[in-house]
């Protein structure tokens, strides 16, 4: 491309500039997605970043903070006050060879864009049997938690999660945050790419250099890295019961499960890492292995991401489940106004009550609990191993 | 209404095409031969070469053959759905024929004479409508995206295309379709308003054929012309006969010329007449009068070309005789190939939705591929009808 500042013929990788890096240093989500984007960038020319103030002013949330200054104003630009044309655009750039990444401004600010996204980006790779192609990351700013004002703090994984030909990505650590989206932007496929607003400025420290040498790896082999999309994580190991959470839920979750330490009951905590690919496998070795099963998300509940997890998980391991699968999520309202967010996300406390109600007595005490359609109660926390075999 | 062309000397010049006008289209639609088939000269506008004008006659010859054909075959049970482009097809061949072998064409479901003009396999062409799959051809070997269902998205993949050309330095121009009805959709104002801003290669062009189903134009927008809303965006409009595939050639001749010649995008707006039905489920007599209909049909685009044709005396009998012995060999292509039975291959599915079948596809291919195996098993001769045992 021409006028930019790294002149790279199109197509071509070059490992990651580690110049600028600092192993071990404590980085910000925020800064994590900036560096994976311009680490991206800076490996493939094809790469282009663009949506509303990304250029100059790096993004409302500054997650493109420098790509313009650093890669050319034809590398990272602003565009009009459009999303459908924001999406549709990328489209149309990712048909042509490009692999166009574009920011929503905001979660509830995606929706001008959702026809291109669910009609298009969703199902072009489909209608023309994967002739065209489209590698490209729509890139969220999402949920709640920061005290936004309307329309800033929507959970919408759910619409896109129901959407087959979507690949729905939500990172909860400052690492995923990097690596999913050096991965993301690698991806053949569409990606919506959602960023837990509340956790842009959560610090860590990270291994940057080995998550650097991790993503040219996988660059390199075309391969996914260890643990990348569609692998979801133990973010802390337990045994009494499974919290299974994604992005701005797995932090709650594991303040519950720290919490829960301190009564004496131990919660292994899962993070999804990406919503599809959904990875069966890890959440179902998790609670055949405890018996119980709490989903967390913040979006409401009513026909959501975390119905869907509790329904394959009833599905999946009823034979090892001590009780139904709970749920604690938003309630079914639309996303209250700030001074009212606190009662509406699930927090710690809702989440240790889910808990309490996980039919703790032993088989035979809690004939409350066992009455009605509930069919759990003889088979309880007894992992045979084999589903259908008692 | 009276159309004022007021000289917009703040705006830059647009040389070559609408140059005396600024960005205003010309009052009344450009046309370089009359109804009667005589020449009308403009000054703006040279009449194009005989050669190109018998080249296009051949293509409007066998695009009339195919809209028959293909209702026809809706007749038939063949095709579910057929939008024809009777009356229309003057729009059609140009939109193809001004065209280079790497420029790129969007076209609507309406747009498939443009589409087979453009070289693609009538078969693979009415694949959509047919049933089979919903693009049958593959876009990059004749540069011609899938045909598009809702309105106006795919003018913003065009775009997308376009610019993607632009940032890669390629010399490719991109011609987008669409009809009077999609110039009210969002996705319209905001493809060309990003074409404009980002200065791409496009040529919007729109077949304003009076009708977006059952409503008319002038329930659809009181704009003096569709080729006005170009002066909005910074581009020059213009508006052409589009029954005069003369006049055709040389306004959208010029436009893609302009496009290439980095002179940015423009909007063509082509008058022309739907005298078909919607589809074969649309009912015309409720909205339309067969006046109004029969208005129209001295105006046919083939008629007028022929007509100028044969009194230059580029055109005689053998050669006439010629291009309709041509045009009924698409039409029995088309026709043995729907009459033959295809079957759809039920896996496929799963095929293309990610480039990596998740585990939950995986299970559900396995499902259906049990399903298939079960059937397949139960239509054995005699197990069924004579009731016998296994």
């Amino acid at each position: 491309m021409a006028a930019t500042t790294t002149e790279v013929p199109p197509g071509t990788r070059q490992a990651a500039d580690t110049a600028d890096s600092t192993d071990n240093a404590p980085l910000t989500f925020a800064k994590a997605l900036n560096t994976a984007l311009a680490d991206e960038m800076a490996a493939d020319s094809t790469v282009v970043m663009f949506g509303e103030d990304v250029g100059p002013l790096g993004g409302v949330f500054r997650i493109t903070d420098s790509l313009t200054a650093r890669f050319g104003a034809e590398r990272c630009f602003d565009t009009p006050l459009a999303e459908s044309g924001i999406v549709g655009m990328a489209v149309g750039m990712a048909m042509n060879g490009l692999r166009p990444v574009v920011e929503m401004q905001f979660d509830a600010f995606a929706y001008p864009a959702f026809e291109q996204i669910v009609s298009h980006v969703a199902k072009m790779p489909n209608r023309t049997k994967a002739r065209i192609k489209l590698p490209m990351v729509i890139r969220i700013p999402y949920a709640g938690g920061i005290g936004g004002v309307e329309h800033h703090c929507d959970s919408s994984e759910s619409y896109y999660a129901h959407t087959p030909g979507l690949t729905v990505v939500a990172p909860a650590t400052v690492a995923d945050a990097y690596s999913l989206l050096r991965e993301a932007i690698r991806l053949d496929d569409p990606v919506i790419f959602l960023e837990p607003k509340k956790l842009y400025w959560t610090k860590e420290r990270v291994d940057l250099a080995g998550l650097r040498r991790a993503a040219d790896d996988a660059a390199q082999t075309g391969r996914s890295a260890a643990g990348g999309i569609g692998t979801a994580a133990v973010a802390r190991p337990g045994t009494d019961a499974t919290l299974i959470a994604y992005g701005p839920s797995v932090s709650t979750a594991l303040a519950a499960a720290a919490a829960a330490e301190v009564e004496g009951r131990s919660l292994e905590v899962i993070d999804l890492r990406s919503i599809v690919p959904y990875d069966d496998a890890t959440v179902d070795a998790s609670v055949r292995r405890t018996g119980r099963a709490v989903v967390i998300a913040e979006a409401p509940g009513f026909a959501s991401v975390a119905s869907e997890i509790a329904a394959r998980v009833s599905e999946r391991c009823f034979h090892s489940l001590a009780a139904p699968v709970r749920r604690v999520t938003g309630f079914d309202v639309p996303y209250p106004a700030p001074k009212l967010e606190h009662w509406f996300l699930p927090g710690v406390d809702r989440i240790l009550d889910a808990v309490d109600e996980l039919q703790w007595d032993e088989p035979g005490d809690g004939a409350d609990v066992l009455a009605g359609d509930s069919l759990a109660g003889g088979t309880a926390a007894v992992d045979t191993g084999s589903e259908g075999h008692l | 209404m009276t159309i004022s062309t007021p000289r917009h000397t703040g705006f830059p010049p647009s040389p070559g095409f609408a140059a005396d006008t600024g960005l205003l289209p010309s009052p009344v639609p450009v046309r370089l031969i009359d109804a009667d088939g005589a020449e009308h000269s403009d000054e703006r506008y040279p009449l194009p070469s005989g050669d190109s004008l018998l080249d296009a006659y051949a293509r409007l010859v066998a695009g009339r053959r195919v809209n028959d054909q293909a209702n026809a075959l809706v007749r038939q049970g063949r095709l579910a759905v057929y939008p024809s482009s009777h009356g229309q097809e003057a729009c059609q061949v140009a939109a193809a024929a001004v065209l280079q072998a790497r420029d790129w064409l969007f076209p609507t479901y309406r747009d498939s004479v443009a589409v087979m003009s453009r070289g693609v396999d009538p078969l693979q062409v009415l694949t959509l409508l047919r049933g089979d799959w919903h693009s049958g051809y593959d876009p990059y070997e004749h540069r011609v995206a899938p045909q598009a269902t809702p309105l106006a998205t795919q003018l913003l993949h065009a775009v997308g295309v376009a610019h993607a050309a632009k940032l890669k330095g390629e010399d490719t121009v991109v011609l987008a379709l669409c009809g009077d009805g999609a110039t009210s959709e969002g996705d319209f104002h905001e493809a060309l308003n990003f074409a404009a801003v980002f200065h791409v290669p496009v040529v919007f062009f729109v077949q304003n054929n009076e009708y977006a189903i059952s409503v008319p134009l002038r329930s659809q927008t009181v704009a003096p012309s569709l080729a006005h809303k170009a002066v909005g965006y910074g581009m020059p409009g213009e508006r052409v006969d589009g029954n005069d595939v003369a006049a055709l050639l040389a306004v959208l001749g010029a436009a893609v010329r302009r496009a290439r010649e980095g002179g940015g995008p423009s909007l063509v707006e082509a008058h022309t007449y739907r005298m078909q039905p919607h589809t074969n489920a649309d009912d015309a007599t409720r909205y339309r009068t067969a006046d109004e209909v029969q208005r129209w049909e001295p105006l046919d685009p083939l008629l007028r070309i022929r007509t100028f044709l044969r009194s230059s005396g580029l055109l005689d009998d053998a050669a006439e005789a010629g291009l309709a012995a041509d045009a009924e060999t698409v039409a029995t292509a088309m026709r043995d190939g729907l009459n033959a039975d295809v079957e759809p291959e039920p896996m496929a599915l799963f095929e293309h939705v990610y480039s990596r079948r998740t585990p939950q596809l995986a299970e559900q291919a396995e499902l259906l591929r049990s399903e298939l195996e079960r059937d397949a098993a139960a239509v054995e001769p005699d197990t069924r009808d004579t009731g016998a045992t296994r």
